[in-house]
């Protein structure tokens, strides 16, 4: 479903960073490990099509993303990669089913307000639609990132340090969230974090020296 | 969610910067108009009250405080001129019409003037209520004076002497008013018209038919053909003691003065524009600053480069667009406003006006958006994303 080739990258032509080569199945869980300034941050970004790698081949559901043109690997993008962040990062002069429906437009799919209501609700945010992100406490707002991750039901879902900010409960919440909204809309999942509380929940590690 | 919907929504989320700008172009805008629509009036205002009149004879002296007073009745008239000279310049083959007018008088600082029945010809006169003038001390009155001085058909009045003050009051004779003029769009609105020789029983001259001492204030001329134009004005100017003054000419010398001043606020106002484009400019270029990890997400939701180019620009377009909009309603507003405190009656300015040119003002509007926008539109577009991500 997933894999990269001899994927190899280096800024400015200084400090080359090589991956070894990655092969993810379809609904499988896969965690990202790596100590801060591994190439983690890199390796996401190829993943998500958002950095051509300098060498190497990056597959996503039999395409190869980084020989799309820009436009149609953006629109690529926004339909088959769900990306949750550290930090929620909703527009802020637009309310949470705005931020939502501009996840579908930017995707060029119709406008579904019915498949909002019913990510808001398994999300259990649905009472906070018409609300701005500055009225959402910071739990509430990383459940809409979530939320806005998966509404497009992407094949693959990609959380960078989705808990390394938050106390034990609250990352155990937001990784279960995780688990939850991959299984419901079929997505794979691949989790990067150096929080080893979260190890336990994976099978499947992919490690960065 | 259109572009146009997101770049609305973003700055409606930042009311106090986008006012600021709103209002800086607003304001150049609103000048610019004003300028424009004003202007245009006094312009068409003097060029139509001198419609018909070729040339104007009078005593010796300024040849545009000629054309002020006897045209516009706005400055002192230059002096007088013997009957018996005027008379015979109106009888000159050269001259098609000739209106003489006696000034000197006013009722409440309107004017009086002494005139014949050529005078209703010249600018095509007609009532909405009585007569015109035929006897001595017959007035007949221009619609705007009806009105502010509530005269009726039938009432009298006391003229006085000199042109503004309302003291020296000519007791002795009171006028009759026998007509109302309709509305005529010019002048004559606020005038009192009667004989030439009402006007000299006021000064204590006996109306006996003769012209040997008698006195006009000038003489306004029709030309009988374009000839005239070369040869009328020489002859009057070398040959009597008199003086011509051309209005076109003096109306374009006048308005060339004026146009000094309109240049520079002309310019006042295109500096604001200038101002108020840096000012959308650094609006955007700053949001831009604080927004480049919200354009980032937007484009890893599948949003194009030109996506995010667009956003921009219109959020530059509906700043400018509005804010000229706004400043064009200002302009006619506050020409209106103007127009209702004005105290000269002759030169009142309307607020109700359009002309052609304000599309240029609105097109202009559109550039000032489009060039303050362009290099934030640009930065958006170029924006590399996995470095903006990388840095949070």
């Amino acid at each position: 479903m997933i894999s990269i080739k001899g994927v190899t990258h280096s800024y400015n032509n200084r400090s080359k960073l090589s991956f070894s080569d990655w092969q993810i199945n379809a609904g499988e869980r896969w965690l990202l490990l790596g100590a801060s300034g591994s190439g983690k941050t890199t390796l996401l970004h190829v993943l998500t099509g958002i950095l051509a790698p300098s060498a190497g081949e990056v597959t996503i559901a039999n395409t190869a993303i980084y020989q799309l043109s820009s436009k149609k690997l953006d629109q690529f993008r926004g339909r088959n990669i769900g990306i949750v962040f550290q930090r929620p990062h909703l527009i802020k002069s637009l309310t949470i089913v705005e931020n939502l429906l501009l996840a579908q437009s930017f995707a060029q799919l119709p406008e579904n307000h019915e498949r909002i209501h019913q990510v808001l609700q398994s999300l259990g945010i649905a009472d906070k639609k018409t609300a701005y992100p500055n009225e959402l406490s910071q739990g509430q707002l990383q459940r809409v990132s979530i939320a806005r991750a998966v509404i497009n039901k992407p094949a693959l879902l990609i959380a960078d340090e989705p808990t390394s900010s938050l106390d034990d409960k609250n990352a155990q919440a937001v990784l279960q969230l995780l688990m939850q909204q991959s299984e419901l809309n079929n997505a794979t999942l691949v989790v990067a974090t150096h929080d080893t509380r979260v190890k336990d929940a994976f099978t499947n590690t992919y490690n960065l020296a | 969610m259109s572009p146009l919907k997101i770049s609305w929504k973003n700055l409606a989320s930042k009311p106090l910067s986008t006012g600021l700008s709103l209002m800086l172009i607003a304001f150049g805008t609103a000048i610019l108009t004003i300028l424009l629509l004003a202007s245009t009036q006094i312009e068409q205002k003097l060029n139509n009250n001198a419609k018909d009149i070729d040339l104007v004879v009078g005593a010796k002296g300024s040849p545009l405080q000629l054309i002020l007073s006897s045209i516009y009745y706005i400055d002192f008239p230059t002096g007088n001129i013997p009957l018996k000279e005027a008379n015979e310049l109106a009888h000159n083959p050269f001259v098609k019409r000739a209106v003489p007018l006696a000034l000197g008088d006013n009722y409440n600082g309107i004017r009086i003037v002494g005139t014949d029945s050529n005078y209703i010809s010249l600018y095509g006169l007609t009532t909405q209520g009585g007569r015109f003038w035929k006897a001595d001390l017959e007035a007949t009155i221009g619609s705007s004076v009806a009105q502010a001085q509530q005269l009726k058909v039938g009432d009298t009045f006391f003229g006085a002497h000199g042109l503004t003050e309302n003291k020296d009051l000519h007791k002795e004779h009171a006028y009759k008013v026998v007509g109302i003029l309709a509305p005529q769009g010019n002048v004559t609105d606020n005038l009192i018209l009667t004989n030439v020789a009402s006007v000299w029983q006021m000064h204590g001259e006996a109306n006996n038919g003769d012209t040997e001492g008698k006195e006009i204030t000038s003489l306004l001329i029709q030309y009988r053909s374009p000839m005239s134009v070369v040869m009328f004005p020489r002859m009057v100017n070398q040959m009597t003691s008199l003086q011509s003054a051309s209005p076109a000419m003096e109306s374009t010398r006048l308005f060339s003065l004026i146009g000094v001043g309109v240049d520079t606020l002309q310019w006042f106002a295109l500096l604001i524009m200038g101002i108020a484009a840096i000012s959308v400019f650094i609006n955007l270029y700053n949001s831009l600053k604080e927004r480049s990890y919200d354009l980032a997400i937007m484009r890893t939701l599948g949003a194009s480069k030109t996506k995010l180019f667009l956003i921009v620009i219109l959020e530059g377009l509906i700043l400018t667009t509005a804010g000229t909009i706004l400043g064009l309603c200002f302009g006619h507003i506050t020409l209106a406003l103007i127009g209702a405190y004005q105290e000269s009656s002759q030169a009142k300015l309307s607020g109700l006006l359009f002309i052609s040119d304000e599309i240029y003002v609105l097109l202009a509007g559109l550039g000032i958006g489009i060039f303050a926008a362009i290099i934030p539109a640009v930065q958006a577009y170029q924006a590399n994303i996995s470095k903006i991500l990388a840095k949070n």
